[in-house]
């Protein structure tokens, strides 16, 4: 018996660590429209691009970090192998991109 | 289950076991299998070319055969034949080496395995009405405008085949990180395991541009998209970068499990341990990495400009320092080891200065400015035929070997496989050594015919000579299997002596490898309870029953339904009606996904009573 | 045990998708195959980058694009990322009813994505007459965005799968991995439309 009361109570710690949990993504989830939104205004508005394509280049960068570290978890133990393959991943995707942004001429 | 009652069933119920298996043992055999399959194929190929080669302007096939010959023999030889025999002895080792009793998805190992070869299949089913014909890097807008049906096949093929490359490397990678045995530490996995981890990454990061570039091709030829059309501002040159962003990892997916093997025959047959073990791992993480930064030095003469052919140049000669590492770790293995020469052994100590001849072609190579010389001539054929064959081949083989008997319970015939390695080792040289001066003095690849009296035809009739020499030793290695079928000796557990897990369990395993987990206690755990005087591995659990998962037909029918969706796509540019086996070859597809998703496959267990009862 | 059983407060385990082997292995797997994906999405970024401009005379990026519209598709992804957040918080929470209904309301802002994304390219088509085969842009725009939708609609129909196959068993530590990489899938898919709205749309009305 003792041992069931015992799940229960972690059962219910774990409630909590799940509440406080949400509410950071709730958090992170505002910081993302809010960031979207400057983003499209920026644009909208007529910025000068070479203020504006760094600008909202910069803005998805984190809402994509935001992504993975807060709504995916990977700022959580045990995604040490996870973390390696997206940033593996990204590294080689960075290398396509200034492939074709910078050698691949018409 | 012991070969007595495998062999006393029927025919029908074999073939359906393999349809269904889900072990990997099987899958690997399968891999192998159907990766010779191709081997043989691809080998005939080769033979077709250097015949046709034999003399100045020889007409033995037409230049349209001829460009067709080339482009399959390199695609058949490296998706097809090199790759799948790497995946099978991987999928067959691997799991036994880290102590692991399958792998963490064996239904998508199947899968891969039926795609893999219904793609092989289909690629080859094009030879009925013209294969692909513009070289096996299948460059636009040549390829974009190659007439008929040839580059098609080409594209759906190796879509398919790749799609299960990629699953089969997820699948590694997921199998060695969760599925270790107790005690198998990352810094104890054997070297054939760790390079397996690392092809895997470059598989999963490879094969994507690939799967993208074909997508592209496809829907350059099916649908009358622009990416490569240059009157609609497409872009060939699109092609070359996504092509060789996957090609040349591509080439240490190939060499790296090459690597590996050799890593552990020099070890077991010079009785010594790996000299250098982490620097080992470190310098096949070092290749792997760097593998990704030099593409585009295929793509020297393109016109990059000085400074991208200055960084290309850079950093494909920074690969020759970890080989390098590599090399050495092996030659200061062998040094002072009490070394036993086998066929093995003869395939392990031929690689060395061979791979190291086509290294340093490689640093040649890899300076640009030089590169301008020697681009597109045979001197390019003779160094990537040094690095594949001299490195790949000369594994595979070496593996064949020394895995044979774990795999088949029967050692190969020595006698036949010294003859089969003295002929195929000169004749691999006396084909291939020339190819650097003829492409030296000019000779380009891919030609049809070349003239008489330009310094070339004594050269190219030494190539040829020694490709029948080839043609012998491999013809003597089938010998060797069937003779080894039939009488070959019984193999042991152990026959060489060896240092890793695999060998502390019967040959042929059992189906579920281990009946209790080993426990690993250091880097060559076998050798390690050898020297202690145990001679065997301690179970790190009690007998206890065990989980497998259950065979399926659905990856087959799966597959098939790909295959005729291929089919359809391929044929649907001539008329419409093909559409239906396209739908209806999606539709097979996607119903068996969805019986896969909505079905529950619990697996069944092996009873503690039921492995009691057989013996150790 | 077998893995069939629904969950109650004393057999839940602290994350019912990690909590088996098999879980395990599905939770690393997709995470794998994302790293792939990431590549997979950089080449047809990559392609789109060096082809945006060569519109051969016909629509170009800034004739076409509206960003009310894709302001709207951006809001709803975003929108179904966070509730299949609040699905998965439930499924830890062992409440399997209310992790239904959050993927329930994930699906239908998913399919209203996909619906305004269909009559997005129908109103390219017949109002510009911009196909895949106006011009290497159009071929490079259809299938970078549409390579995503593609995986929209699989994403949907994967998930449609597993709420209908599940409604009436409850939640067990069989399904919850397929649930948990499912979310995951979906944040990815999430992911790659933030990089689309940036690269695609934005820049493209900057020029």
């Amino acid at each position: 018996m003792t041992e069931n009361t015992n799940t229960n109570k972690i059962n219910s710690f774990q409630k909590e660590q799940n509440k406080v949990e949400m509410r950071k993504q709730i958090i992170t989830f505002a910081l993302m429209i809010f960031f979207t939104m400057i983003a499209f205004f920026a644009v909208m508005l007529g910025v000068s691009s070479t203020f504006v394509i760094p600008l909202i280049l910069i803005l998805a960068i984190v809402q994509v970090g935001f992504q993975f570290y807060y709504f995916m978890h990977m700022k959580d133990k045990g995604h040490e192998i996870v973390s390696g393959m997206i940033f593996g991943g990204i590294l080689v995707a960075f290398l396509v991109i200034i492939t074709f942004v910078a050698i691949t001429w018409w | 289950m012991s070969i007595a009652t495998t062999q006393k069933r029927g025919f029908g119920a074999v073939l359906w076991d393999y349809l269904t298996t889900v072990d990997h043992k099987k899958i690997g055999i399968l891999y192998i299998i159907g990766g010779g399959f191709f081997f043989l194929l691809g080998g005939l190929e080769a033979l077709l070319i250097r015949i046709q080669l034999i003399k100045p302007e020889n007409d033995f096939i037409s230049a349209g055969l001829y460009n067709e010959m080339i482009t399959m023999h390199g695609t058949t030889m490296i998706f097809l034949a090199a790759m799948p025999i790497l995946v099978g002895l991987m999928n067959y080792v691997m799991p036994l080496q880290i102590g692991a009793r399958d792998v963490a998805f064996p239904f998508l190992n199947s899968l891969g395995f039926w795609l893999f070869f219904l793609g092989g299949i289909l690629l080859n089913l094009s030879w009925f009405t013209g294969a692909p014909d513009a070289g096996w890097t299948n460059y636009a807008p040549l390829s974009v405008q190659s007439p008929g049906h040839g580059v098609d096949f080409y594209v759906m093929g190796l879509q398919l085949s790749g799609a299960g490359t990629l699953m089969g490397g997820i699948n590694f990678i997921v199998t060695i990180v969760t599925m270790r045995a107790p005690g198998m530490t990352y810094m104890r996995m054997p070297l054939f395991s760790w390079t397996t981890l690392v092809t895997s990454i470059l598989i999963l990061f490879a094969f994507p541009a690939l799967t993208v570039n074909l997508f592209l091709m496809m829907f350059d030829r099916m649908f009358g998209t622009a990416f490569f059309d240059i009157g609609l501002g497409g872009n060939s040159i699109i092609w070359q970068h996504l092509f060789w962003i996957f090609g040349h990892p591509e080439v240490y997916i190939l060499i790296l499990p090459a690597f590996g093997i050799f890593s552990e025959i020099i070890p077991t047959f010079a009785k010594k341990r790996l000299f250098g073990y982490t620097a080992m791992v470190f310098a096949t993480f070092l290749i792997a990495f760097l593998g990704f930064m030099v593409w585009a030095h295929h793509m020297f003469t393109v016109g990059l400009g000085p400074v991208a052919n200055s960084i290309f140049a850079v950093a494909t000669m920074a690969i020759a320092v970890p080989t390098g590492i590599k090399i050495f770790n092996w030659l200061l293995t062998l040094w002072g080891g009490s070394i036993t020469i086998n066929s093995a052994m003869l395939w392990t100590l031929a690689f060395i200065p061979s791979f190291t001849i086509g290294g340093m072609t490689g640093v040649m190579l890899g300076s640009s400015v030089a590169d301008y010389q020697y681009h597109d001539t045979y001197f390019v054929v003779a160094h990537f035929h040094y690095v594949i064959v001299g490195g790949v081949v000369f594994a595979i083989l070496a593996a064949m070997h020394y895995w044979w008997p774990k795999m088949f319970g029967r050692i190969l015939h020595e006698g036949m496989g010294k003859l089969a390695f003295w002929t195929f080792f000169i004749g691999f040289h006396l084909t291939f050594f020339i190819q650097h001066f003829l492409g030296l003095m000019g000779m380009p690849r891919r030609y049809w015919v070349f003239l008489e009296n330009q310094g070339l035809d004594t050269g190219n009739l030494i190539s040829t000579i020694g490709a029948f020499f080839m043609t012998f030793g491999v013809i003597v290695f089938l010998i060797n299997i069937i003779y080894t079928a039939v009488k070959g000796e019984k193999a042991p557990a152990d026959p060489w002596d060896a240092r890793t897990l695999e060998w502390a369990i019967p040959s042929p395993p059992a189906h579920y490898n281990f009946k209790q987990l080993p426990l690993v206690r250091g880097l060559d755990p076998l050798w390690i309870e050898k020297t202690e005087g145990k001679g065997k591995m301690t179970p790190a659990e009690p007998v206890d029953e065990i989980h497998m998962p259950n065979g399926t037909i659905l990856p087959f029918i799966m597959t098939l339904g790909f295959t005729i969706a291929s089919y359809g796509f391929i044929y649907q540019v001539d008329h419409k009606g093909w559409l239906i086996a396209v739908y209806a070859g999606m539709a097979i597809a996607l119903g068996c996904m969805l019986i896969r998703s909505l079905k529950d496959d619990h697996g069944y267990h092996i009873t503690k009573e039921e492995l009691e009862r057989e013996a150790d | 045990m077998s893995h069939d059983h629904s969950l109650n407060p004393e057999t839940m385990p602290e994350d019912p998708a990690k909590a088996t082997m098999e879980g395990k292995h599905k939770f690393l797997g997709l995470w794998i195959f994302l790293g792939g994906e990431t590549v997979l999405f950089a080449c047809l970024f990559g392609t789109y980058l060096a082809l945006r401009n060569s519109t051969a005379g016909g629509p170009s990026s800034q004739d076409l694009f509206g960003l009310e519209l894709v302001f709207l598709m951006t809001l709803l992804l975003l929108t179904s990322s966070l509730t299949s957040v609040y699905a998965i918080y439930h499924m830890k929470n062992n409440n399997f009813k209310k992790m239904q209904l959050w993927f329930g309301i994930t699906a239908l802002l998913g399919l209203s994505f996909l619906g305004l994304e269909i009559y997005e390219f129908a109103h390219y088509i017949t109002d510009y007459g911009f196909t895949f085969r106006s011009s290497a842009f159009g071929s490079a725009f259809y299938a970078l965005v549409g390579f995503h939708g593609g995986h929209v609609v699989f994403g949907l129909s994967w998930l449609i799968a597993i709420m209908v196959r599940n409604a009436k068993r409850g939640l067990s530590l069989y399904n919850a991995p397929k649930y948990n990489t499912f979310g995951l899938y979906w944040h990815f898919i999430d992911v790659v439309w933030v990089f689309i709205f940036t690269v695609v749309y934005l820049m493209g009305m900057v020029g």
